[in-house]
């Protein structure tokens, strides 16, 4: 039996073409996934991402339960509202999730984790709760909509009322507020500006009308996709997992390592990882005819690695992918596509910000 | 249901057969086999002069979610190709029996379509999957 979300039924009347995402029947695209693609690129466009898990850390110790279970330090967030990206690790150094935390004040954070993850993510959360006076708290009953693009505020401050719009005015990127019975953030997972609103469940719906009829285009996991591999973001069980480093995943950004009497699960694997080395995610382009694919195989000067995501991109015109290689590769390696070794550029892993290619 | 025009003929792995007169026949592949692969983004076609079989891999569609080979779905030479679909794959999607064309055929022997399945079988065909 598949979960379904507030807005299901919203996904079929518009004809959607459902799969099945890690147990939840969620929308792949609408008709075309390259033209939700531009949308978002160019206007605006807007994902259910209401399978994705929320859930609220409170309590006396809530600050120090996190300082202890991110690889990343709640300790750097100062600023009510302000979001962090971190990975949560395991005693290996492994990836059990990644996640954005949101800090309200030092006894009250809400956490966005993976839905994929979530059972897993709950457990794990419990579990290194213990010790602490913290509370974990799922939230359920909320619906998440992703509004992005270059249009996406301003169509959605339409459907926001004089105290929203007054709580969203001038708000950086990677800060969410709670403005009357929407919770509203600047972040998102396509590379371009944006919202992710949380909305009750029972309002999604009229909702997600309302920004249809605001001229937002909905979107489908297909064009999230592309989007935020165009963006040089990781998806959690393709380009990290729990038997991958954080160093091996472009993610060396979100572990703070200072103070050193930090201690955070992991972090002992983690500086032993650093001390040998690790593999490193790097972005991979072929401008030529064909698509690089997850799974292939990559071979370096420096021994073989493999394509972590690939797809079309619908903004550049040709291929990219991201590819975890052995460190110190040079300007180039061959991926081998249907029986032929086809050589392809290295870059960083960032292709598309704002609209524009940063190749 | 998709659509199975019932003037083609059909072959099992999804292509169309369309016949042009004089021997030549015109193929694509079906507004199914266009819906399960989704926005195509290349197409790799065969050269015009090949001389095809029945069963051959002769072009390639390659879409956002996969590359998938196309079959010759008749003996016989490549006598046009549709480079269109160079700059604009998406007619595979968007008109899979029209401008969405891939090659043409002209085949040895004519009487080979005869065998190929027409609408009804294709349509149950697809239904087994």
């Amino acid at each position: 039996m598949s979960n379904t979300t507030a807005l299901h039924a919203k996904h079929l009347e518009a004809g959607a073409k459902m799969v099945d995402f890690f147990g939840w029947d969620m929308p792949i695209n609408y008709g075309s996934q390259i033209e939700e693609h531009h949308a978002v690129r160019q206007d605006a466009g807007m994902f259910d991402v209401s399978h994705m898990t929320i859930v609220d850390a409170t309590g006396s110790q809530a600050k120090a339960y996190l300082q202890y279970l991110l690889a990343n330090d709640v300790a750097k967030l100062k600023d009510k509202g302000k979001a962090l990206y971190s990975g949560m690790l395991n005693e290996e150094g492994g990836v059990v999730d990644d996640l954005i935390v949101y800090h309200f004040d030092e006894t009250n954070y809400r956490l966005v984790v993976n839905s994929a993850t979530r059972e897993k993510d709950m457990n794990w959360l419990r579990s290194k709760a213990e010790g602490f006076d913290v509370t974990i708290t799922e939230r359920p009953e909320f619906a998440m909509i992703a509004v992005q693009g270059p249009n996406a505020k301003e169509k959605a401050a339409t459907l926001f009322s004089a105290a929203q719009k007054e709580a969203v005015a001038g708000m950086k990127p990677f800060f969410g507020v709670q403005a009357e019975d929407l919770f509203i953030a600047t972040t998102g997972y396509t590379g371009e500006a944006g919202y992710e609103i949380m909305v009750p469940a029972e309002q999604a719906a009229m909702f997600w009308q309302s920004l249809l009829d605001a001229g937002v285009k909905p979107c489908g996991l297909g064009a999230r996709d592309t989007l935020r591999l165009e963006a040089g973001m990781n998806l959690y069980g393709q380009d990290m997992d729990e038997t991958i480093s954080p160093l091996a995943a472009n993610m060396g950004w979100t572990i703070t390592w200072e103070p050193a009497d930090r201690d955070f699960v992991g972090r002992s694997a983690l500086e032993a990882q650093r001390e040998a080395g690790t593999h490193k995610l790097v972005g991979l382009v072929m401008t030529d005819k064909g698509v690089l694919r997850q799974g292939l195989k990559v071979k370096t000067d420096n021994g073989e690695g493999v394509i972590t995501s690939g797809t079309f991109s619908p903004t550049l015109g040709h291929s990219i992918a991201m590819a975890r290689v052995p460190a110190g590769v040079g300007e180039t390696v061959e991926v081998e596509m249907r029986k032929k070794w086809v050589t392809v550029k290295v870059v960083k892993p960032s292709f598309v910000r704002n609209g524009k290619s940063v190749l | 249901m998709s659509n199975i025009p019932t003037d083609l003929r059909y072959a099992a792995t999804h292509e169309w057969v369309r016949p042009e007169g004089d021997g030549v026949f015109t193929v694509g592949i079906s507004e199914h086999a266009q819906d399960l692969l989704g926005d195509m983004v290349f197409v790799e076609l065969p050269d015009v002069g090949d001389n095809v079989s029945t069963g051959d891999d002769i072009c390639v569609a390659e879409s956002v979610k996969a590359a998938s080979d196309v079959y010759a779905p008749i003996t016989g030479e490549v006598v046009e190709v549709n480079e269109d679909l160079e700059d604009s794959p998406e007619l595979v999607n968007s008109d899979p029996y029209g401008d969405g064309w891939l090659f043409k055929i002209k085949a040895d022997d004519a009487s080979e379509v005869e065998g190929l399945l027409d609408a009804e079988g294709y349509e149950s065909s697809i239904e087994e999957e």
